[in-house]
């Protein structure tokens, strides 16, 4: 997820990675990470990354960083249970793709080039 | 073909989302979704969030998800479709550089499994999980692609040099996306979307299909490899993992 500061609200930090701040840890599926301590409203992403073992990379000179999915269980799905995808559409209107739970879902990724 | 295909499906309680990725966003894309007018969704991925998200590592591939939000089967080749396919348009002006005609010549021997492929997805959308192609979670997660600390970092650099880009920092972008094609070596979506962004005006209108040096300067390409250069290296008939059931 890309951000702009080491220092964002813990919602910002749970929707762009998919992994959720518990008192247990962080999870996502059935998979929890223990954490040193539970982080409040605003989390510190440096430390947060590194408990986690996501890789974070920076742009400070530009004010931008990013950091890694998660690669602890070796493969790009950690359950299969589909991510919480939201994308714009054309005119910049979000969709969400849980909003279609209850039909089957092609996902097509094409791209212009 | 899509859009008639979702149609045909539609009334069986199924829909088709397409997803563009595309650093250059809704602008890089707009031209291809208005010519295909679709019904269905019709997405923005200027981060390639489905790289994180899926796996997804070129295009075009494709996810099932079933009515209870899982996913059934995990990001794999998926055929082309008029409207929203990849690659240079098929119908080529006579004018058009030797290098352009070879990449279509490339193109065209990649393995079309198509026919398997929209079998396969009628019979998932006519059975569910009693398909034959449907997986159980265990096999979807199993056969999701491999992903290790180069590649979880690789990730990162890419959406970083994809930010610098959006940002107008051409120059620092190159670097991470140089970082994201050495860590993460199977991506082909990671490979040319960056080159995409290198417009080689010699190419006119196909500047962005170019994906190589330019003519007329070759030692300004920043990247080592190329569009044509890697699938003459890899085989186009490697381009994709075949599809499989």
């Amino acid at each position: 997820m890309l951000m702009r500061s080491l220092a964002i609200p813990r919602a910002e930090f749970e929707a762009g990675t998919g992994w959720q701040l518990k008192p247990e840890g962080a999870c996502k599926g059935d998979v929890c990470i223990p954490l040193p301590e539970t982080p409040g409203d605003d989390v510190d992403v440096r430390a947060l990354a590194e408990s986690m073992g996501l890789p974070l990379v920076a742009a400070a000179e530009y004010g931008l960083w990013a950091v890694g999915p998660e690669a602890i269980g070796g493969r790009a799905l950690l359950s299969a249970e589909a991510p919480d995808l939201r994308l714009p559409d054309l005119d910049g209107n979000e969709f969400a793709l849980s909003s279609l739970r209850g039909k089957k879902v092609l996902l097509y990724a094409w791209a212009p080039y | 073909m899509w859009q008639a295909l979702r149609n045909e499906l539609a009334p069986a309680g199924f829909e088709l989302v397409t997803v563009g990725l595309d650093t250059l966003g809704a602008e890089g894309c707009r031209q291809f979704i208005e010519a295909a007018r679709p019904e269905h969704p019709s997405l923005i991925d200027q981060y390639h969030k489905l790289a994180d998200a899926f796996g997804v590592i070129n295009i075009p591939s494709s996810v099932w998800i079933d009515e209870q939000g899982m996913i059934v089967r995990p990001a794999e080749v998926a055929p082309a479709a008029p409207g929203s396919r990849s690659g240079p348009p098929p119908r080529l002006p006579p004018e058009i550089p030797e290098r352009l005609r070879n990449i279509m010549q490339e193109a065209v021997k990649i393995p079309d499994d198509s026919a398997v492929y929209h079998a396969a997805l009628r019979d998932w959308v006519q059975k569910g999980s009693d398909s034959d192609f449907a997986m159980a979670p265990d096999e979807v997660i199993a056969r999701s692609r491999p992903r290790d600390e180069n590649r979880s970092l690789g990730h990162a650099h890419f959406e970083l040099a994809s930010a610098l880009e959006v940002a107008g920092q051409h120059d620092a972008a190159i670097q991470h996306f140089r970082e994201a094609h050495r860590l993460v070596p199977e991506s082909w979506t990671f490979r040319r979307q960056a080159w995409s962004l290198e417009r080689v005006e010699a190419a006119g209108s196909f500047a962005r299909f170019w994906q190589g040096p330019k003519p007329d300067d070759p030692e300004s390409w920043p990247y080592d490899g190329g569009w044509l250069e890697d699938i003459r290296r890899e085989g186009a008939e490697n381009y994709n993992e075949r599809w499989r059931p």
